[in-house]
């Protein structure tokens, strides 16, 4: 997966009979452990590192739970409350996998913010970024579908909405969502298909991470000042430097992850979910998990079924094409003062969306979501590729070299304490 | 690393290496004690959960057991043979000499004294965990069909490639008529 | 400039939370006042004696009308419980008697319970509950503590992440048992068999008449027999019979952050030491 000249060198006859067979610890040195990384890489791009950890955790403990689990209509809620009470570390697991899809979606929205900041998506990283947005909606299937398992009300009533999103597909839409559900509610068929597909997500995730990386590998990273490396001292080895403060960003991550799984496990998850589903009653608010919130306020924010989903959706599709509505020669926002401004904007609409999503759809806060809607379209189809004509950008350094000697040369030659003084406004 | 912008690689020797391979050697133990934290939920989980240990234990009621009857009650999930005996059967048990037995033990320790009638036997083939067939073998006991086992009357292994005689489970008399299994 | 936009940007997200939040609190009637609690924050542990007096409170009032159907009796003995000996838990447990069967002949028929039973439900099913409860449901108890939350506000949720506040349930509950009232606002038209609760979830008028009265139970270690003593601990009662495993979560948490705590450590000073030579 690697694009440079490889500089394995098998130490032992069994090695050396292995490379000339089966050369995968040759692909592990290369890719991991002298693959050149740029020089100045701060903490926000550790985020890619810990979502391949996510995803292995994920898949770890979800396998583990399905050893208990059983996808029953009848059954399902209880097995859930089995695992919780009477499995050896039930509990332990359960609340690991399903924190762990939250701390999943933090950390991949850090990481696509990341992207956002640092121009990552432009050429010659198109290919690497859409594989990055094809993840990024498999996750949101595979969560979805993960939340409908315990069977309780949210997760009922939360496949039976987001389900009912394909009947505004003009003339198919209802054959659409009988064929969904195999029935004519959400029930016994769906919760099994559900459970099936929810297994067979995290593996085509694993996948497609391998194309991810892979292409990430063949156009190498980018990093902080977005100049491409162009000599050998731009780059350091991976192992140790990329790995050592991987593994430091990490266990840092994994403490907040801890908070949350063991101090405040429900926090981020609905008290509704703790009821039984009940096809005959749907809770007063039902609001998705948080980290689909900001695309639920979308959805809202039209007052036509079909529009809504339509935008939904769009507000990820948008995505996909982002490499050719960014015209901006420049990649980093660092050297980017205007586009700086407006990517703060940016992440507070993002946030203030989401809040919004977490809202009842009345009054003052449909309104809102409009406006904030319009603005979350209006970033990428009309901000960006203007942008890229009028904002003044700030030179650039010749090299990672340059900026990053020079860097410290003006501070007096002392060598920097740590990975993030690069880029101190990115604090990850 | 030639392709880096590794100049000038500190020696590792020297009292500085010294301290730096401690620091190095103390992380990589802590990541060790760290994955092995993780790894023993993931094996226990799979052990028997709470509610199986509870079920440890089950009464039955054995009025009805007639002499020369057999019922099969379910325990920890595996069959339990509980025989009333005939005295004939009892005495055919006692009279064998341990010399002829695969597994020698005397029919009084496989029963209660005072109830030695009773005979209560987990039903799971000792070979590989078939269940016999009562009545039936060459020694007027049980035979297991799978791979040809013959258990005598009082549940010992007389022919046959099982290695054990059919296995006691704990059990005490609650009162006359109430045993409890476990 | 960096700072500035940091600043920008930390103002700009107050201010818009502040405004949302204005019309969020003004829209919930619902108050739930925050109480202390044995088993609130880092080291948070149950008291035993609470949860003893919680389960007499549920079986002399709750149980003849709310089941505790994922809870068995071997739970009341299990470490991080209410703690009762095996043999106090076999005596409650025989009090109970659970349908089996069937026997020989085919029928089913009643015995006294045993440790691995669970609580058997007052109703034969949920129509014979509503029957008898004048259309109401009344709920399981078994995760009700944690099946029942108030919304809370900007800023409130942001606070509560390191406040560890995790005890919405146990604070509704608590405040619905001693949110009755008999001083009905005129503007309130009261249905019939509904009573007038102000700490209600759906609206003020709940179809449960207050359960509890004081000196209606008699406690044998000497606390209050009064209706705030026995709202709180039949709360926290809930709470475990929701979380059984809170003590031993919590305890378990506390290691697992010291230990992340100092391989973090570890792991930043080899990051240093491996970048020592190499400006970055």
């Amino acid at each position: 997966m690697s694009g440079h000249t490889s500089s394995y060198d098998p130490q032992n006859g069994a090695m050396k009979w292995l490379d000339k067979r089966l050369p995968l610890p040759r692909l592990v040195h290369d890719s991991f452990v002298s693959y050149p990384v740029p020089r100045n890489l701060n903490y926000a791009y550790t985020f890619g590192g810990m979502l391949s950890i996510m995803l292995v955790i994920q898949i770890i403990t979800g396998v583990v739970l399905a050893m208990h689990y059983v996808a029953s209509a009848d059954l399902a809620f209880n097995s859930v409350e089995h695992i919780m009470r009477d499995v050896n570390y039930g509990w332990l697991l359960r609340y690991v996998h399903t924190n762990g899809a939250s701390m999943f979606f933090i950390a991949v929205y850090v990481h696509i913010f990341r992207g956002l900041y640092y121009g990552s998506y432009k050429e010659p990283r198109e290919v690497l970024w859409i594989l990055g947005v094809v993840i990024f909606l498999l996750m949101m299937a595979t969560a979805f579908m993960g939340y409908v398992l315990p069977w309780g009300q949210m997760s009922f009533w939360g496949a039976t909405v987001i389900t009912n999103l394909f009947s505004a597909i003009p003339l198919f839409g209802e054959s659409i969502v009988t064929w969904l559900w195999g029935g004519f509610s959400v029930d016994q068929p769906t919760l099994n298909r559900f459970f099936s597909l929810h297994y067979l997500l995290p593996f085509m995730i694993a996948g497609v991470v391998i194309l991810h990386v892979w292409a990430l590998h063949v156009t190498g990273q980018t990093n902080p000042t977005g100049v491409e490396v162009k000599q050998k001292s731009d780059t350091l080895p991976f192992t140790p430097y990329a790995t050592i403060k991987d593994a430091f960003a990490l266990v840092v991550f994994f403490v907040v992850y801890s908070w949350f799984v063991f101090y405040l496990p429900n926090y981020l998850g609905h008290a509704d979910n703790y009821i039984p589903a009940n096809p005959l009653v749907t809770p007063a608010h039902i609001v998705p998990e948080w980290y689909f919130l900001p695309f639920y306020a979308i959805l809202r924010a039209v007052p036509d079924k079909l529009g809504g989903v339509v935008l939904m959706f769009g507000s990820i599709a948008v995505l996909f094409v982002l490499p050719w509505l960014d015209t901006s020669k420049v990649r980093s926002a660092s050297f980017r003062p205007t586009y700086r401004v407006f990517f703060w904007v940016f992440v507070v609409v993002a946030i203030v969306l989401g809040w919004l999503g977490s809202k009842p759809a009345e009054g003052g806060y449909v309104i809102a979501s409009r406006i904030f809607t319009a603005y979350y379209f209006a970033h990428f189809l009309i901000l960006l590729p203007l942008l890229g004509i009028f904002e003044k950008t700030k030179p650039l350094p010749n090299s990672i070299t340059e900026s990053v000697l020079g860097d410290s040369d003006s501070k007096g030659g002392s060598a920097m304490p740590s990975g993030a003084a690069a880029s101190p406004e990115t604090k990850g | 690393m030639s392709d880096t912008a590794l100049e000038n690689e500190t020696s590792a020797s020297g009292e500085n290496g010294t301290r730096r391979d401690f620091l190095y050697v103390t992380t990589g133990a802590f990541a060790v004690v760290g994955v092995a934290g993780v790894v023993w939920p993931l094996v226990d989980q799979m052990n028997p959960d709470a509610s199986a240990l509870a079920l440890a234990s089950t009464e039955v009621d054995i009025s009805a057991v007639e002499s020369g009857q057999s019922i099969t009650i379910k325990w920890r999930g595996k069959p339990v043979f509980i025989r009333n005996r005939t005295d004939a059967e009892v005495e055919a048990a006692k009279s064998v000499p341990m010399d002829e037995l695969v597994d020698p033990q005397e029919d009084v320790d496989r029963a209660v004294e005072g109830r030695e009638n009773l005979l209560i036997m987990v039903g799971i083939c000792t070979h590989l965990g078939c269940v016999p067939l009562g009545d039936a073998g060459d020694f007027g006991g049980w035979f297991c069909p799978c791979h040809g086992s013959h258990y005598d009357t009082s549940g010992r292994i007389r022919r046959g490639p099982a290695p054990l005689n059919l296995a006691i489970p704990p059990y005490e008399f609650m009162s006359e008529t109430t045993l409890r299994i476990g | 400039m960096t700072t500035f936009l940091t600043k920008t940007v930390a103002t700009a997200t107050l201010i818009i939370g502040m405004a949302f939040s204005g019309t969020a609190i003004a829209a919930s009637e619902l108050h739930v006042e925050e109480q202390d609690w044995s088993f609130s924050g880092p080291f948070g542990k149950f008291d035993q004696a609470q949860l003893q007096r919680g389960f007499q409170i549920y079986t002399e009032n709750c149980a003849a009308c709310h089941s505790l159907s994922l809870v068995a009796f071997r739970n009341l003995m299990e470490p991080g419980g209410p703690g009762f000996s095996e043999a106090e838990v076999r005596a409650i447990a025989a009090e109970v008697s659970i349908l089996d069967g069937p026997d020989g002949d085919g029928e089913m028929y009643d015995r006294p319970g045993r440790l691995a039973d669970r609580f058997p439900s007052p109703w034969a099913n949920e129509e014979q509950a509503r029957a008898s409860n004048n259309g109401a449901y009344p709920p399981d108890f078994s995760l009700l503590a944690k099946a029942r939350a108030a919304t809370r506000g900007f800023p409130t949720f942001v606070f509560d992440i390191f406040t560890q506040y995790q005890e919405s349930g146990p604070d509704y509950i608590y405040g619905l048992l001693t949110g009755y009232s008999e001083d009905v606002p005129d503007d309130v038209q009261m249905l019939d068999g509904l009573h007038y609760n102000t700490h209600f979830m759906s609206g003020v008028q709940i179809a449960m008449a207050a359960p509890l009265s004081d000196d209606q139970h008699e406690y044998s270690d000497g606390s209050p027999q009064t209706v705030d003593q026995y709202a709180r601990d039949v709360s926290a009662f809930m709470m475990w019979a929701a979380e059984p495993h809170l003590m031993d979560r919590k305890a378990m948490g506390f290691r697992v952050l010291i230990f992340l705590l100092i391989f973090a450590g570890l792991l930043y000073l080899t990051k240093r030491k491996v970048f020592a030579s190499v400006k970055h």
